[in-house]
């Protein structure tokens, strides 16, 4: 082997391993946003979810230098504004677009708040250490939980009920299950997953939060959930898809293409948002999404 | 359990309610209802819509509480707030609507709420223990053999015809140890030879020791399939009769309160006119529906019947004739009018020809529920001279052509101001009809039209079509009645996947022909 293609090797794995990281909180996301759609509850509070969910994370493992107390409090926060977007949508039966959105607007807004309280600027929270961060937990994490999302949709009773509490919940409710119920656990585990991904964001991929560090990943997790049909495996896949796009970013930053000067930054960083619009108007095709996604259900 | 129900004297009744009152804010829709049905009997329920039937049933199987009253099973009063309470004493529900979800599998969505699980599985909570699919399929598999119902259960719900989804509703009460089944209008979405199967199952289910009642409102599988029946009207049970000793004249007098004409009185046809609908290979793309080179005629003074089980390209043909300039409802073929082509014309250009139109679906397409009668009345007809003038509406000119419609078409309540919704459904189909014939079509579109409407405005709603024709107008109607079909139509045609499956004249076909034409058969 000689010394270029030892190159080109270690460029690919290289290449590999940072997809693999970047879509870390993609799949998360995406997990939680496939546990919310399947029981028919429209989740675009994912972003919102994914942003508390880096704050809290980075804010606690700061203070506390465990990693793992901070992965809790990422949890806890998306879980606990996932509550609220519960009370909105199932309990007063808002309009889950419009009320998505608010609750992403009020994240949006909560995170500088939070910032300027306890560290005097809005901007970002203070960097943590190595030491104190994940190397690749949450990503064997992320995908440890493809696999069991997947078997649990497929093989336990509560999965079932998930998945008739999105397609029929009438159906569910006579044959004796509380179909708000199951939407509830739906949509809290949705926001325990995405505040998970959250977490990657600020105490594995970054060392620290900082403004609006989501960037539209919810989205693009939704984008990856649709592209996947609803289905964990398929999803994944196209959250590593986006994550390639991210990786290839990342890496072409500051790289000479063509002619004497680099491209451009922003031109490169467009990237993955342009895949995520190539691919959600052009591949996805007949995706059928839950019969009664976005409706409410009477009697529980 | 079954011996124990047995001998007729002694067992108590399977199911009885006494004296049942349910009340919605002031609407009374039961008033001290009492119901007896026997252990091991087919029992017939039937009655208008609205009568009361559907709110009492409601009642037996849990999902409402009566305000007043006791119900009893197997002689032991029950007093329970869910049809899972329900379930748990032994009677269970085939809705009309099924609770079936596409997607998955008959056997998941018989198992749904009532999973089995591996006993090594017991120190997990019940909603995380895996699914013992083998369990729930070797149990079923062998109630299908006991009571002949056998089925795919590894099939996606979808992909399987009606009545075999029937079956698998009647598998998840079975799976359930219903011992009491009740179906809501079994028969609404099923083709004659799928009645005839169905009807065969219930009475093995029967001869098993099952109890069934069958809510209903068709007079013929009442008479040919029960032992007793009772009958609601207006909240009240008007008479529960043993089914030998009765005759459909007797029930039907009883639904509605009055002396009903059964059977309609065709007058004579008139001579054959010109034709008033011509249609040459109409055909619509897969995508939007289906119609596959539909060619037909309708010609002045006829009556001419679409038979078909529902969503076989019914609703496709009406409107590639109704809006043949869009392509979501027309992609190729010709449409003639009255003699006129009208491919590229508007909707109202083609029904200022002279078309009356009663739509299939009047609450969608027919009329606006919160909106007074009179405006209803003049949808579509705004701009007609007689009640438009210099762009106003001539309210009172308006005003007088209701009050002339109420009182020829015995619309009740006589109350023009009062909006659509609160009449019942016989008497918003009156005003659709009334409006339509205002407009003295010589061609008429009746689409369903006695749907949903009450035994007494049928017999008014059919004797006014066979008018129009008497008078020389052309006829289309199209009904899922195939009964309704047989007797108005001078010639039927079967439509089957979108396209004609077939072509009788009066007379010369049988129900049974019909009926294997409608699934697909030849």
């Amino acid at each position: 082997m000689n010394a270029a293609e030892t190159g080109a090797w270690a460029l690919l794995i290289q290449l590999a391993a940072s997809t693999l990281r970047v879509s870390t909180p993609l799949v998360l996301a995406a997990l939680g946003g496939l546990a919310s759609e399947r029981s028919g509850v429209i989740n675009i509070a994912l972003e919102g979810m994914m942003l508390v969910g880096a704050l809290a994370a980075a804010i606690v493992t700061h203070s506390t230098a465990s990693p793992w107390l901070g992965v809790g409090a990422g949890m806890a926060a998306g879980a606990l504004l996932a509550l609220l977007y519960g009370l909105c949508v199932i309990r007063l039966r808002s309009d889950q677009i419009v009320a998505g959105t608010a609750i992403n607007l009020l994240a949006a807004g909560i995170a500088p708040f939070v910032c300027k309280v306890l560290y005097g600027a809005t901007g970002q929270t203070p960097s943590i250490g190595i030491e104190n961060r994940f190397q690749s937990g949450p990503t064997w994490m992320a995908f440890a939980l493809v696999l069991a999302v997947a078997a649990w949709l497929r093989w336990t009773p509560s999965g079932l009920w998930v998945r008739f509490a999105g397609e029929h919940p009438e159906a569910l409710s006579t044959a004796g299950i509380r179909v708000n119920r199951v939407r509830w656990a739906g949509v809290v585990l949705s926001g325990v997953l995405s505040g998970l991904g959250g977490a990657a964001l600020s105490i594995q991929l970054s060392s620290a939060f900082s403004r609006n560090m989501t960037a539209g990943r919810g989205f693009m997790a939704l984008a990856a959930l649709i592209f996947g049909k609803w289905r964990p495996v398929p999803t994944a896949l196209a959250c590593l898809l986006f994550g390639f796009a991210d990786a290839i970013q990342i890496r072409l930053q500051g790289v000479v293409l063509w002619g004497s000067e680099p491209v451009p930054v922003q031109f490169i960083q467009i990237l993955p948002y342009v895949v995520t619009v190539l691919v959600l108007a052009g591949l996805v095709g007949q995706a059928r999404a839950p019969r009664a996604l976005g409706q409410f259900f009477d009697r529980g | 359990m079954a011996d124990s129900l047995q001998g007729p004297a002694a067992a108590p009744a399977a199911v009885e309610l006494r004296g049942l009152t349910k009340r919605f804010r002031h609407v009374v829709a039961n008033a001290g209802v009492d119901l007896r049905v026997e252990p091991g009997t087919i029992h017939g329920v039937i009655g208008e819509n609205g009568a009361g039937k559907s709110t009492a049933m409601k009642m037996l199987y849990g999902l409402y509480a009566p305000d007043e009253g006791q119900i009893l099973v197997d002689g032991k009063v029950c007093s329970w707030r869910t049809p899972q309470d329900a379930i748990r004493a032994g009677i269970g529900m085939v809705h009309q609507h099924f609770m079936l979800a596409g997607p998955y599998t008959a056997l998941d969505n018989i198992l749904l709420g009532a999973e089995p699980s591996p006993s090594w599985a017991g120190f997990l909570p019940r909603s995380l223990r895996p699914v013992d699919r083998s369990a729930a399929r070797a149990r079923l598999q062998k109630l299908s053999e006991q009571y002949g119902l056998p089925v795919d259960l590894d099939a996606p719900i979808e992909r399987l015809p009606v009545g075999i989804q029937q079956r698998i509703e009647i598998l998840k009460l079975l799976y359930r140890e219903a011992r009491v089944l009740i179906l809501d209008e079994p028969t609404a979405v099923l083709t004659p030879q799928e009645v005839i199967a169905l009807f065969e199952n219930l009475r093995k289910l029967k001869a098993e020791g099952k109890t069934i009642i069958i809510i209903t409102h068709k007079l013929k599988e009442v008479m040919s399939f029960t032992e007793k029946v009772t009958v609601f009207r207006a909240g009240r049970v008007t008479g529960e009769v043993e089914t030998a000793k009765t005759s459909p004249q007797e029930l039907a007098n009883l639904m509605v309160g009055r002396k009903v004409v059964l059977s309609v009185e065709v007058p004579p046809q008139p001579p054959l006119g010109p034709p008033v609908l011509e249609l040459d290979s109409v055909a619509l793309d897969r995508r939007h529906g289906k119609l596959d080179g539909v060619s037909l005629q309708v010609r002045a003074g006829e009556v001419v019947g679409i038979a078909g089980v529902e969503g076989n390209g019914q609703s496709e043909l009406m409107q590639a004739i109704l809006h043949p300039r869009d392509p979501g409802c027309r992609s190729s073929g010709k449409v003639r009018v009255l003699g006129q082509d009208v491919t590229a014309n508007t909707t109202a250009e083609i029904k200022d020809l002279g078309v009356g139109l009663v739509p299939e679906d009047r609450h969608q397409e027919g009329l606006l529920l919160e909106r007074p009668m009179t405006e209803n009345f003049l949808l579509g007809l705004q701009r007609s001279p007689r009640f438009a003038s210099g762009g106003f509406i001539r309210q009172d000119e308006l005003e007088q052509a209701c009050r002339n419609a109420i009182r020829e078409y015995d619309v009740r309540p006589a109350a023009i101001d009062l909006e659509l919704g609160r009449f019942s459904g016989g008497n918003q189909q009156k005003v659709v009809i009334a409006r339509e014939f205002e407009r003295k079509p010589r061609f008429l579109i009746a689409a369903q039209p006695t749907r949903g409407v009450d035994v007494g405005a049928i017999e008014f709603i059919h004797q006014r079509i066979l008018r129009a024709r008497t008078e020389g107008a052309g006829v289309l109607l199209v009904s899922s009645e195939l009964d309704e079909v047989l007797a108005l139509s001078d010639r039927i045609l079967v439509f089957y996947d979108g396209r004609v499956a077939g072509e009788f004249k009066r007379g010369e076909c049988t129900e049974r022909e019909i009926g294997l034409l409608m699934g697909g058969g030849s």
